[in-house]
């Protein structure tokens, strides 16, 4: 038994750790395993990959290519992969994935249990849309195919599933064609809700990756920074090696705080407002900015910290958002930088997938217990009325209802569900 | 186009070899050879790499490591085929002191399988290397060769003979152009250290290790430390006078 935490710190509980390294043997070594849960990079905030008291089925070194085919870009890989190995071996080879979120340190199989998206979600949709197939091991002793033309309902559990139907063993990826690691990108500053939400619509078309800051100690007085951006036609040059940082203790205290936060987030604004404009950057320091610094995650102290990410239909949208800002503001607990997005319109591929037509935005809180958890109450308000959800690979809290609210195709799990394998979290949303 | 590399890799399963072979797909055209006792694994291994890389070539090869006339047969083969650019003589087994200390035969495979055995291969290597007038000999030692402890000696006893036969090989190449360098990890996280890594031990990671190995062979350092924190420690642990050492539980 050690100590494991996910990406929140919020606890460090001891967990039984399996780890697999041999594809071959994994049959024999999952088999009656349970209650278990697979484990990749730990990079969920929550508890979707914690099984306190139980095991974790570690995927970390199950990171083998089995095959690619460079006419068409499919890749059949190992379900601990990350997706910064495959993006290091194929960019240079013309491929790119067509999905990674916030961070290139996730592993295949991550990425597809939580059905992860990225800054081009209204162009490609999820991570999900573009696995043509995965072998999913269950601790009954079965390995089974599946995917959009075989056993379809199986795989529509599995992706977004949280690991709950199955150990992703391998999975089979099409990638897409690129011509090079630049990227031209384009800063704006807003200074309103509507403004940012009509640069939304009018980006979607013309530009490949979207995303956008937003300040939110400013209350109603929304500020932000919108950044766009697309593949450069012209690619010449290597990109620059980026330099590592990390972060070498953890401080006593969150450094987001009252205090700092209005100054990190007003120096922010104004140093990107004034950066503006357009500029040609390697892809990974734009779509992946913090995967630079390592052990970012410290900065929030010894307690850790929560991310709240929800989803809400673009109709109920803004008004929800300003509510939300208003909470927020109020309560003096803003977030470092809090990340807005719009999702496009192409429907979800899994059952428990996140993404729906609508706008997105996560914010970090660090852990001040009943405090924080009091806010939370109040923003769950407003995304319940606004028929939004919670992101479940950043969810460590929400209650069962919300859930239930926001997942009405959670009742459909039940039938695809390894009895083996059970987390932290499916505990606490799902009973068992 | 840069001429193909050629890399024979002796016990391409140790993790920290397999991750040196990533890079080295990643870098550019490259023809390897993995030679390995575990076979399937190896192969599993082959398959990875030529689907990472582009112009790579990989083939693999089993053989007894501990048989005298087979390493010579192997790298007399593998060096007139064509020269090889780089050995990685990355063998060995984690040998745990108590089995060691009761068992004679037990002290004897660790010996043999982490010390003799790659000095072999190395000396077969360090011949044909000579008359080609190039090449580059890099052997996975320890930190643990570079002074005895209670905890381990037998496994370092091993990798110590490594760490003077790779002494006199630079010594006796040292005006020639081929490069002798020798590697000492720290305790890294691999199958090897599963059980350190359940106590709570902190390891640095594998990818780390095999990078400082790949540029210590580009550039021909003959001692590595990996990572450079341990030759700070082991210099100190070397200069310790043996009334402190003794006393010390590490």
């Amino acid at each position: 038994m050690r100590p494991v935490s996910s990406w929140g710190r919020l606890s460090a509980e001891p967990h039984q750790v399996v780890d697999l390294s041999d594809i071959a043997a994994l049959v024999d070594q999952t088999r009656g395993m349970g209650p278990a849960i697979p484990l990749g990079m730990g990079r969920s905030y929550g508890d979707a990959c914690l099984n306190p008291g139980g095991s974790l089925l570690n995927t970390a070194r199950l990171d083998r290519f089995h095959s690619f085919d460079p006419e068409t870009g499919r890749l059949v890989c190992e379900a601990g992969v990350q997706l910064r190995d495959i993006q290091r071996f194929m960019l240079p080879r013309g491929w790119s994935l067509p999905v990674i979120p916030g961070t290139q340190i996730v592993s295949v199989g991550g990425a597809i249990a939580n059905d992860v998206h990225g800054k081009n979600h209204h162009r490609v949709g999820s991570f999900g849309h573009h696995v043509r197939n995965l072998k999913l091991v269950r601790t009954d002793g079965q390995a089974i195919d599946c995917g959009p033309g075989v056993n379809p309902d199986l795989f529509a559990a599995t992706v977004g599933g949280i690991g709950l139907t199955g150990l992703i063993a391998t999975a089979e990826l099409q990638l897409q064609p690129v011509a090079g690691p630049w990227l031209d990108t384009e800063i704006l500053p807003y200074r309103s809700l509507d403004e940012f939400l009509t640069l939304a619509d009018d980006s979607e078309s013309l530009w490949e990756h979207t995303v956008s800051w937003l300040d939110c100690t400013a209350g109603r007085r929304t500020r932000g920074i919108f950044l766009r951006a697309n593949p450069a036609v012209d690619q010449a040059g290597k990109p620059p090696v980026p330099s590592r940082r990390a972060v070498p203790v953890t401080p006593p205290l969150s450094l987001f705080n009252r205090l700092t936060l209005p100054v990190f987030n007003t120096l922010y604004y104004h140093l990107n407002a004034h950066r503006g404009g357009t500029k040609r950057r390697p892809f990974d320091t734009f779509l992946f900015p913090l995967d630079d610094v390592q052990d970012w995650n410290r900065l929030y102290g010894p307690r850790g910290f929560y991310q709240y990410q929800l989803v809400v239909p673009r109709d109920a949208g803004p008004a929800a958002l300003r509510d939300i800002l208003d909470i927020i503001a109020k309560s003096g607990q803003g977030s470092f930088l809090a990340v807005i997005k719009t999702f496009g319109e192409r429907a979800s591929p899994g059952l428990l997938s996140f993404p729906m037509p609508g706008i997105t935005l996560s914010l970090d809180f660090p852990n001040r217990g009943a405090r924080t958890e009091r806010l939370f109450v109040e923003l769950d308000a407003v995304v319940r009325a606004a028929g939004g959800r919670l992101y479940l690979a950043k969810d460590a809290r929400m209650p069962r209802d919300l859930f239930d609210a926001g997942y009405p195709k959670a009742p459909e799990l039940a039938r695809f569900r390894d009895p083996g394998m059970s987390s932290g979290m499916s505990r606490r949303l799902m009973g068992h | 186009m840069d001429q193909k590399k050629r890399i024979v890799v002796v016990g391409a399963t140790s993790s920290i070899a397999e991750h040196c072979c990533r890079l080295w797909v990643q870098k550019g055209p490259v023809e390897l050879i993995l030679v390995a006792r575990n076979v399937a694994l190896a192969e599993r291994i082959a398959t990875d790499l030529r689907a990472r890389g582009g112009a790579v070539d990989v083939s693999v090869e089993t053989m007894d490591f501990l048989s005298v006339p087979a390493i010579a047969e192997a790298v007399a083969r593998w060096t007139t085929q064509a020269p090889v650019d780089i050995a990685l003589i990355a063998h060995g087994v984690l040998s745990p002191q108590l089995p060691c200390q009761e068992d004679l035969a037990r002290a004897h495979e660790a010996l043999e399988v982490n010390g003799v055995s790659p000095v072999l291969f190395a000396e077969a290597f360090a011949g044909a290397m000579e008359r080609a007038g190039n090449g580059t000999i890099a052997l996975i030692g320890s930190v643990a060769g570079d002074r005895g402890r209670r905890a381990n000696y037998v496994y370092g006893a091993s990798k110590a003979l490594m760490d003077r036969y790779a002494q006199g090989l630079q010594h006796r190449f040292a005006a020639t152009g081929v490069k002798v360098v020798l590697i000492k990890p720290g305790p890294t996280d691999t199958p090897m250290t599963a059980q350190y890594k359940a106590q709570g031990r902190k390891l640095a990671s594998v990818e780390s290790v095999a990078e400082g190995t790949v540029n210590a062979i580009e550039r021909g350092t003959p001692v590595a430390y990996l990572p450079r924190k341990w030759q700070l420690i082991m210099f100190v642990v070397r200069n310790l006078p043996n009334f402190i050492f003794n006393r010390l539980n590490i």
